[in-house]
């Protein structure tokens, strides 16, 4: 009996003990952290994708929070709606977020690109990449093999049965995981209000690129001379259309019309590249 | 003198925790994966080790053992422990914003952690007194840090090795661990308490 009671004293006291040393020490050494930090990580999505270039959410969170320079638009998959509530929570002038997606720069469908021999390896991009460059004659291409499919954290992307992926417009929040995972660097983002795009990715010369790819990009310069907004520019026998300055000024896209191989394309998203149909090009150039 | 020095070898090597004991192996395979995070981890185990058994030698000698009580001995270490821990993480965050940044995360999984309670144990059990527990946790500690750098450094080599496909990750692990024990097992009865 006497020994239950002093067990119970014991750890009773030395429980007290201890949580009176804590409490005190609190008051003592803890540190103010800003309620509005926790309040901020609240409002973010939480998916810890690290997309903001901060460790995680609550990396961020503290950031935006303490640090003047940090923007509040900056977590992508949060898009729009969350930059507007971190601003209005941070007091910061919420820089209005550009809307993006990923876009494959490819259109090489099976069909329209030459092989120059027949893969049966790993069913990778990544490793069909090692060998020789991939199965493809034109070695910027997509590979088709969806490693970007694979990885998508969004289930945004499929491979369509042409060898091209997919990119549903809907689904994708532009968290710029296909774009990094891809050997070909043929994905990039893009801004959805963009009026037309360049679907493909060789800097091989005119005629070289011709003969790989039926509808590759020659280089033959005629949309940036066609372009009076100068949007679009040459580099590596490629076409490279800035979008900031397409989607802003462009009203009627002459590009489209004078391009030899139709490398250049309306933007339209959810389709296999180089599928745009005759009356998105009316419609763009009508725009 | 001479003494404490074997009782710090052989608490660093030939008893290592790790490695002949298989005590705090969660830290062991969670924390060796880089060798940085591994020198960080050791050197808030050890620290961590030292200063709480000290307060565990404290609390069992004058309030557990006069009363009686030893059997409390577990929980009211744990109890100890726990709150030491979050003592001293209090402590560093507010006078050492520098370490706590590179400790942060290591002292919280410091504080459930078998081979810290260990330490305690066994100098209640072999009825240490104050300076001998003090060369044992310190030794301890140095042996935990000892073979967690050696494992990060393995473990950062293996990651340019051809490793089978079955066994990459923790499985491969698993087996260099065995392979470091073993080799440990070699110091075995060089020092004899």
């Amino acid at each position: 009996m006497s020994t239950s009671i002093l067990i119970l004293l014991v750890l009773t006291s030395l429980g007290l003990f201890f949580g009176f040393v804590l409490a005190y020490s609190n008051k003592k050494f803890g540190i103010e952290v800003n309620p509005l930090i926790h309040i901020v990580e609240d409002v973010l999505p939480k998916g810890q994708c690290g997309a903001c270039g901060y460790a995680g959410c609550m990396a961020y969170a503290e950031a935006v929070v303490l640090n003047a320079d940090v923007p509040p638009n900056l977590c992508i998959p949060g898009k729009d709606p969350i930059a507007k509530m971190v601003a209005e929570l941070t007091g910061k002038a919420a820089a209005a977020m550009e809307p993006q997606i990923a876009q494959v720069k490819c259109a090489g469908i099976h069909s329209k690109a030459a092989k120059s021999y027949q893969y049966n390896g790993v069913q990778d991009c990544t490793a069909a990449n090692l060998l020789f460059g991939g199965p493809k004659d034109c070695k910027f291409g997509c590979l088709g093999l969806g490693t970007c499919v694979k990885n998508c954290p969004f289930d945004a992307m499929v491979m369509s049965a042409d060898g091209l992926p997919i990119i549903d417009p809907d689904k994708c929040t532009a968290c710029g995981k296909c774009v990094s995972v891809c050997p070909k660097q043929v994905i990039n983002l893009m801004p959805v209000g963009a009026k037309v795009r360049v679907n493909c990715s060789s800097k091989d010369k005119g005629p070289v690129a011709k003969k790989a790819c039926s509808i590759a990009c020659i280089g033959c310069s005629l949309c940036m001379r066609q372009c009076p907004h100068g949007a679009i520019k040459m580099e590596n026998n490629l076409a490279i259309v800035d979008s900031k300055i397409c989607e802003a000024q462009c009203s009627d896209a002459l590009c489209l019309t004078k391009c030899p191989t139709k490398a250049i394309r309306p933007f339209v998203t959810g389709i296999v590249p180089g599928t745009e149909n005759e009356e998105s090009v009316i419609a763009a150039c009508a725009k | 003198m001479e003494e404490y020095l074997k009782l710090f070898i052989a608490s660093a090597i030939t008893n290592n925790f790790v490695l002949t004991q298989f005590l705090g192996l969660c830290i062991f395979f969670g924390v060796s994966k880089n060798l940085n995070a591994s020198i960080g981890m050791g050197m808030a185990v050890t620290s961590v080790m030292t200063l709480s058994s000290l307060l565990a030698w404290a609390v069992y000698n004058y309030i557990l053992h006069p009363l009686g009580l030893q059997s409390l001995m577990l929980v009211v270490f744990v109890l100890l422990i726990a709150s030491f821990v979050q003592l001293l993480e209090m402590i560093i965050k507010k006078h050492a914003p520098a370490l706590y940044n590179m400790w942060g995360i290591y002292l919280v999984l410091i504080a459930t952690n078998c081979i810290v309670l260990a330490v305690p144990v066994t100098n209640a059990e072999t009825s240490s007194n104050f300076i001998t527990s003090l060369v044992r946790a310190l030794g301890s500690g140095v042996g935990f840090s000892l073979a967690l750098i050696l494992m990060a450094s393995l473990r950062e080599k293996l990651q340019y090795a051809d490793v089978p496909k079955s066994l990459e990750g923790l499985g491969i692990s698993f087996i260099l661990a065995g392979m470091l024990a073993l080799s440990f097992f070699g110091f075995s009865g060089m020092i004899t308490l």
